[in-house]
């Protein structure tokens, strides 16, 4: 069958293509109809992949049949087929949900125009996984990017504009380093081709620009995937986005930089650069480490339940971190497997917090007081995906960290350092989760406050099924975990 | 009815009665049928279970497989079954006593009360048939929480910092130390299954086995080996027939009743005694014996004393599986029985005395046993079985756990045994002295007996402490695979 041969490139294409249509859509309903329709497309091609790769192994594909290296070639393996799967369910997620909230959030006129901004993220996101051409990633990047701030910027409040600047300028920093890196490898190599850089790379003379690339590349896209330090632009740009735009967002799109980060340096530089493993985790070990605390310790503080959830990203993304620079399979599968439940329980959190903002109007803890009286179904989620975030047994969360802490394990005498961490950050997002808890349940809303009722269905029954996830695969482990095994054994064996 | 399906039974009935008792809250009559209707049906659930547990085929249920290494299963095996079998008998008692308490005391949030007691017995059922140890972690912190409400019932400044003290040291101690250990023996065996002969022979040794020991034998801090004890005295807030069947029985006994299924099904004793890992557990239990009863020397208040004396009752069962002989082990699983009837009876007793006179000091109990024979009676055979003098069941596991500590040439767990029955003497005898030798106050109001109901559950209780010790052979036929398997 054509189409099916063809389903990596209309991963891309088609959310690409329909952008534009969209646009085009009049009204509110129309363009958002079309938006949920693409993405329900692209999940099922992003299933149908996943599937493919699965039973047949990595799937190559060469465009417009340009044989590689002079042609762009897309690459789709079992780490990228589970990216892609996060991408497209995210979207399809936030935007069953999003209708209403974009409606009372979004400030772009006609509001077709942020459905096509969407579709144009969709697009960038996905072609960034399945490119296996380093120029190519950062065209798609600046897609998404380009994107992405276009539906912060359309926030419902004027700090979106100053969120989205400090934004612009970090994630051109980011961009533009890593352009630089790749126009260092590619005056050594001659390539663009993923796959030829890292052969080619093992002949060159000078390894000193591919040191300098992979310092550029690898603090490039850190930015990019707001990892500790480099995270100030998240959570303003989380907390001043419309509430469906931080679901897209906290679920998969920095993951999406950390994914080609961890491409790169594993399966490019970590081969033909002696010495580059020990360089990689000694540099991002310390920043994870630090993060997991840090990012919780200042969730806590925060009187923001938007910024709250953002520093708590902050800090889970330092266990994916972790586990890719113990540099070990089970390490390495572990932060596969921690990225894809932290995508579920955040995408289940912020759709919850979307249907609180939805009928409180704001996200401002003290505002929240009784929400667990008045709106019982959707803290009741939101108390699920928390006890997911915080690790509690028969929840996702608790599998990601038990194999990262098994991975821990493995490092011997220091692993019960990294052990001592991974239980330290654990306490503290009790605590922090704990102060959203006792708010929303223990006080009661503030006198004479206007009655709030629970979200409609149609709000509730995407954040249950984001919820129900994070209980199904807390308890039905084994399909995630197999695919974040063979995730980690390509990047780890693969490159070799 | 298949196995498979009791065992799930067994777990759901108090579920199912939790929520009976929730929408019964407002008939008190039908409340209490209900919380009786369930720990009968639960009774009869569980002992059905034992004739195929007695013939070696204890029935297995899996519910999910996670991951390879991680399940929510559950198989019978004659420890759980005994622990299961004497815990749901005693609710059974123990509510009937309740009800008595509960209305005598006009106690408030009668409801909440009942429901959370179901959802404790379904907890302890769950850790009796755990199939793996992380199924019985899930159980054993779903206790911890179900009795939190329980412990802060009264909801007074004093009672809630107390219940904090309580849900932080278990929470603290299982999720710091046992959780991690639960994790490493995951890792390194690659199975968290209690099989029969253990799971890590060969796979550790040297320190890291004794950091891994050490870890579980303190991360369980229901079995409150000292110094993670504070949280018993702490729940002593709680109204008596908590103390009574949770902190006598249910909580304290999932404690002992983890140690043991740990060292046997997951270290294997075996391997322990290859790796010469019994002595310092010895001396953390016999330092907790003694130094408990030591403390419970000095203690004014009744309820406070019988805290102390059942820490130092616990590590009796700490110390005889460190005696790591099939005599002592038979001692461990007979005691967990028998202490269990003997507390259980004094706690009775104690709450009867408060329910009748409001009386909870040592001092105040002068000549309280010419008012209240039955009780008093009934407490001064729960206190010899303490002791363990005979005829009482208290002496029967003393008996074994000596012998196997005499086979083996321990003579220090004889010691301590032997320094424990004279220090358990000298807080207890003085109290049945006071309550029958002593004059009572002149100036005290005449009060009689407790409520009836009271008085059935204590006097049954006490009856069984002198029936067990005659008729103990049902016991030690249910237990003798696990000892006889050495």
């Amino acid at each position: 069958m054509i189409a099916a041969h063809h389903l990596p490139v209309l991963q891309v294409v088609l959310p690409l293509v329909a952008a534009p249509l969209a646009v085009l859509c009049p009204g509110t309903r129309a363009p958002w109809v079309a938006a949920v329709l693409v993405s329900l497309a692209a999940f099922a091609i992003a299933v149908t992949l996943a599937f493919k790769v699965a039973t047949t192994g990595a799937i190559a594909y060469e465009l417009g049949g340009w044989p590689v290296p002079y042609g762009i070639g897309l690459h789709i393996d079992n780490f990228s087929s589970l990216m892609l799967l996060l991408i497209t369910g995210a979207s399809l997620a936030a935007l069953l949900h999003g209708k209403p909230v974009i409606d009372k959030e979004v400030q772009s006129r006609p509001v077709s125009l942020f459905y096509g901004a969407w579709l144009l993220a969709v697009a960038g996101l996905a072609g960034m996984v399945v490119t296996g051409d380093a120029f190519n990633v950062f065209v798609f990047m600046e897609i998404s990017s380009l994107a992405t701030y276009v539906l912060i910027a359309a926030g419902p409040t004027r700090t979106a504009f100053s969120a989205v600047f400090k934004y612009i300028i970090m994630g051109s920093i980011g961009a533009m380093f890593y352009l630089i890196g790749v126009g260092l490898v590619y005056m050594m190599t001659g390539t663009l081709n993923m796959a030829d850089m890292a052969a080619r790379l093992h002949g060159v003379d000078d390894v000193v620009p591919v040191l300098a690339a992979a310092g550029f590349i690898t603090v490039g896209l850190l930015l990019k995937a707001a990892i500790f330090p480099l995270h100030a632009w998240m959570p303003n740009a989380y907390a001043a986005a419309p509430s469906t735009v931080a679901v897209f967002l906290a679920a998969c799109s920095t993951k999406v930089a950390l994914y080609v980060l961890i491409r790169f340096d594993l399966g490019i530089f970590q081969p033909s650069l002696e010495g580059h493993d020990i360089q990689f985790s000694a540099f991002l070990m310390p920043f994870a480490l630090v993060a997991m605390i840090t990012g919780s310790l200042i969730a806590i503080f925060e009187k923001d339940l938007k910024r709250l959830l953002a520093f708590s990203s902050v800090a889970q993304l330092g266990y994916i971190v972790l586990g890719a620079s113990l540099l070990t399979a089970a390490g390495m599968s572990a932060g596969i497997l921690h990225l894809f439940n932290h995508a579920l329980m955040k995408a289940a959190l912020f759709l919850a917090v979307g249907s609180l903002v939805y009928r409180y109007g704001s996200a401002k803890l003290a505002d929240l007081a009784g929400a667990g009286r008045a709106m019982p179904w959707t803290m009741a989620a939101f108390t699920v995906a928390a006890l997911s975030l915080v690790g509690v047994p028969l929840t996702a969360g608790f599998i990601s960290k038990w194999y990262l802490v098994l991975a821990a394990m493995e490092e011997g005498t220091f692993g019960w350092f990294l052990i001592a961490v991974i239980l330290a950050s654990s306490l503290l997002a009790v605590i922090y989760v704990w102060r959203v808890i006792e708010v929303a349940y223990f006080r009661p809303a503030p006198e004479g406050a206007p009655a709030v009722k629970e979200a409609p269905w149609y709000l509730l029954a995407p954040t249950w099924a984001l919820a129900g996830l994070n209980i199904y695969f807390g308890l039905a482990a084994n399909a995630p975990n197999g695919l974040a095994a063979r995730a980690a054994a390509d990047l780890l064996g693969g490159g070799a | 009815m298949t196995g498979q399906e009791t065992i799930l039974l067994a777990l759901a009935l108090p579920l199912l009665g939790t929520l009976g008792i929730a929408r019964a809250g407002r008939y008190p009559d039908l409340r209490e049928g209900v919380t009786l209707a369930t720990a009968i049906g639960l009774v009869i659930t569980v002992w059905s279970l034992i004739p195929a547990v007695m013939a070696g085929a204890g029935p297995a249920a899996t519910l999910f497989d996670i991951t390879p290494t991680l399940a929510v299963a559950f198989s019978v095996e004659p420890l759980g079954m005994l622990f299961a079998a004497f815990a749901s008998l005693l609710w059974v008692v123990n509510s009937v006593y309740a009800i008595g308490y509960m209305r005598g005391n006009k106690e408030k949030h009668q409801t909440r009360f009942y429901a959370c007691f179901a959802v404790a017995l379904s907890a302890a059922m769950g850790i009796a048939f755990a199939g793996n140890l992380f199924t019985l972690f899930l159980f054993y912190e779903v206790l911890t929480l179900s009795t939190y409400p329980l412990v802060a019932h009264k909801g007074d400044a004093a009672t809630v910092r107390s219940a904090r003290v309580y849900i932080g040291i278990l929470i603290g101690t299982s999720i710091g130390l046992l959780l991690p250990a639960i994790i490493w023996t995951g890792g390194i065996a690659g199975t968290l299954d209690f099989t029969p002969g253990g799971i890590l022979a060969g796979k550790i040794a040297g320190p890291a086995l004794a950091v891994l020991l050490a870890l579980y034998i303190f991360g369980i801090g229901k079995a409150a080996v000292m110094p993670v004890h504070r949280w018993l005295p702490a729940a002593m807030v709680a109204p008596t027939p908590v103390s009574a069947l949770l902190h006598a029985v249910a909580v304290v006994k999932a404690g002992v009743f983890t140690v043991a299924k740990v060292a046997v099904y997951i270290f294997g004793i075996d391997f322990l005694k290859e790796q010469g890992m019994g002595t310092w557990l010895m001396i953390a239990a016999a330092t907790t014996i003694l130094l408990a009863s030591l403390v419970a020397l000095r203690q004014t208040n009744l309820k406070r004393l019988l805290a102390y004396s059942t820490i130092s009752q616990l590590s009796y069962v700490v110390l005889a599986v460190s005696v790591l002989a099939p005599l002592s082990l038979l001692g461990a699983a007979f005691h967990l029985v028998g202490h269990a009837f003997a507390k259980i009876t004094l706690f009775f007793a104690a709450g009867s005395i408060y329910t009748a006179s409001k009386k909870t000091e040592l001092g105040q109990l002068d000549g309280i046993g010419r008012l209240m024979p039955w009780t008093m009676a009934a407490f001064t055979i729960g206190a010899l079985s303490m002791i363990g003098i005979p005829p009482t069941v208290g002496f029967v596991s003393k008996w074994f756990i000596m012998g196997g500590a005499m086979e083996t040439g321990q003579y220090l767990v004889v010691a301590t045994l032997a320094l424990s029955t004279l220090l358990n003497a000298g807080y207890f005898l003085p109290i049945v002295y006071r309550a029958f030798a002593k004059a009572p106050p002149v100036d005290a109001k005449p009060h009689g007996e407790a409520p009836l109901p009271i008085v059935v559950a204590l006097s049954f209780t006490a009856l069984m402490v002198i029936v067990l010790f005659f008729l103990n052979q049902p016991v030690l036929d249910l237990i003798g695979p696990v000892t006889g398997g050495l």
